[in-house]
């Protein structure tokens, strides 16, 4: 399974009937496992990206194709937003389900997969928890849950980890990288933040401000499991240096722009 | 300057919100009631008013002992419950209904909001004449009397509810596959539910003042029937009784619907 997102531009049209060039021709892949990271400066059209591959938003032009999916029984995609997106209605283990529940799946099963995945967030004891009982990084948790239990071809991830404090983002960007090498998902991951960029991902694309275009795409070459220490290697950073090479001349223009 | 210098006066600082601290004052407000029947029972037995204008309250619950006992209170809390029962529940099934329609479809939205907005206002009593004259004095025409007047806060609540859903909620429940009739039921009922209980709240209310307002213009039985042949006849211990029976139904309601929001919305604060 492959994704390939091929020549995608997206202009918006604002209020004043002023069109806004989000994004110009974007081409990326997704190869069968990959972790895919799209980072950029604040403006890149990044979330506008993947709103495209989830089928949320209209592309203004070009297609996003998946390649080699055998049959229609799985969905495509499933969203990490960076707002959780919790059904605030719904228990931890009711919001898990809900893919599931769509697509029809019986009733044992679905518990099954509930068991599973929240087991795998760690959320085992908190199946009957509501959202708003629960902790920022717990949310979040819940979120990654139910969007795997739908098992989905592409993993899509919208700043996941953007709403919550620094000391539980990076506990959250080690659980999620160990999620990912247990389950062997292709992920498409949008972040602004660089470290993160490089700590998760397998290549990493940089997009440019407005109109978002690929500037670059960098693999990283770091072993896998990762964890929290390799953010101290010289190898880590470099990769970071060169990324906010890219970026750093683009965010302070954001910087100092007005908004548009 | 030295660092042991003793400061010449100390001044602790205080809270300064004090006065903000909101305390329950359950004594105060139960004395204060009983002290307010007390003067009243007391200018009644006093003779200082006319047992005609104001009764006793004493004078009020004998009256109503007498009218459980002979059963005349029930036949007139039935008559008046069973038209708010018709009318409010036709209400707020319809109103529900039409208020996510107009939501979630634009083409429902255009269409019924002037129509909503030019008839909201028309005060519903004022239509029941006409709704008598097409429906005659029997009980269809003080149903939807009730009806209508529960039905336009039912409406309106449930279409800010619906509007109001959050749209990452819909794209979450997209991304998941729901499709839009899942999504109604799934997601924009549940989101709008706080907004439906609001409405029940004001509905209920309206559906009160309506029956009554309706009782009294045309019926031979009910709480407005009771309260408007007592002022004729100048019964004003069993009038006043009447009265209290509105206040005692609107507290039921209000504490019932009460409970079903909290039965129904467990995950509100």
């Amino acid at each position: 399974m492959r994704v390939v997102i091929e020549n995608i531009s997206k202009t918006f049209e604002d209020g004043t009937g002023e069109h806004i060039e989000a994004l110009r021709d974007i081409n990326l892949s997704n190869e069968e496992n990959e972790f895919l990271v799209v980072v950029g400066p604040s403006g890149c059209g990044k979330s506008t990206l993947l709103n495209i591959v989830a089928g949320l938003l209209p592309a203004t032009s070009g297609k996003v194709v998946f390649e080699g999916i055998p049959d229609e029984s799985r969905p495509h995609t499933a969203v990490v937003f960076q707002e959780f997106a919790l059904f605030p209605w719904r228990t931890v283990e009711r919001n898990v389900v809900y893919g599931p529940e769509e697509r029809g799946l019986p009733r044992k099963e679905r518990q099954e997969i509930a068991r599973y995945y929240i087991d795998l967030v760690g959320l085992t004891g908190f199946e009957k928890k509501y959202p708003h009982q629960l902790s920022g990084g717990m949310k979040q948790r819940v979120s990654i849950a139910r969007a795997l239990a739908n098992d989905p071809w592409l993993l899509l991830m919208d700043e996941p980890f953007s709403a919550l404090d620094a000391q539980t983002r990076t506990i959250m960007q080690g659980e999620l990288s160990q999620i990912y090498e247990k389950t062997q998902k292709s992920v498409l991951y949008i972040t602004h933040n660089i470290q993160e960029a490089v700590f998760l991902g397998d290549r990493v694309a940089v997009l440019s401000r407005r109109p978002g275009r690929v500037e670059r795409i960098i693999p990283i070459d770091l072993p896998r499991p990762r964890e929290e220490h390799i953010m101290l290697e010289p190898k880590f950073l470099s990769y970071v240096d060169q990324i906010w090479q890219h970026i750093r001349g683009q965010a302070m223009e954001a910087l100092t722009e007005e908004k548009p | 300057m030295s660092r042991d210098r003793r400061p010449l006066t100390e001044t602790v600082v205080q809270d300064k919100t004090a006065f903000m601290v909101r305390r329950e004052h359950r004594l105060i407000s139960f004395l204060f009631i009983l002290g307010l029947f007390g003067v009243w029972e007391l200018i009644a037995r006093l003779g200082l008013v006319s047992p005609l204008f104001l009764p006793a309250p004493s004078a009020i619950l004998v009256t109503g002992y007498k009218m459980i006992l002979s059963g005349e209170v029930f036949h007139h809390i039935g008559a008046s419950l069973w038209r708010i029962f018709w009318g409010f529940s036709c209400a707020v099934i319809i109103g529900t209904f039409v208020g996510v329609l107009l939501g979630f479809f634009s083409v429902a939205e255009s269409i019924g909001n002037p129509i909503i907005a030019s008839t909201y206002p028309i005060p519903k009593i004022a239509i029941l004449p006409l709704l008598i004259l097409w429906l005659g004095i029997g009980e269809y025409s003080k149903i939807t009397v009730i009806g209508l007047g529960v039905f336009f806060p039912m409406v309106i609540n449930v279409y800010t509810g619906v509007r109001n859903a959050d749209p990452v909620l819909i794209k979450a429940a997209i991304s998941l596959g729901s499709n839009p009739q899942r999504i109604i039921l799934k997601v924009i009922l549940p989101s709008a539910l706080p907004m439906i209980f609001a409405g029940l709240k004001l509905g209920i209310g309206i559906a009160l003042l309506l029956v009554v307002a309706a009782e009294m213009i045309a019926a031979d039985a009910g709480i407005g029937f009771l309260i408007l042949t007592s002022a004729d006849l100048m019964q004003t211990t069993k009038l006043m009784f009447g009265i209290s029976l509105l206040s005692m139904l609107g507290l039921i309601f209000s504490w019932l619907i009460d409970r079903l929001e909290k039965l129904c919305i467990p995950w509100k604060k």
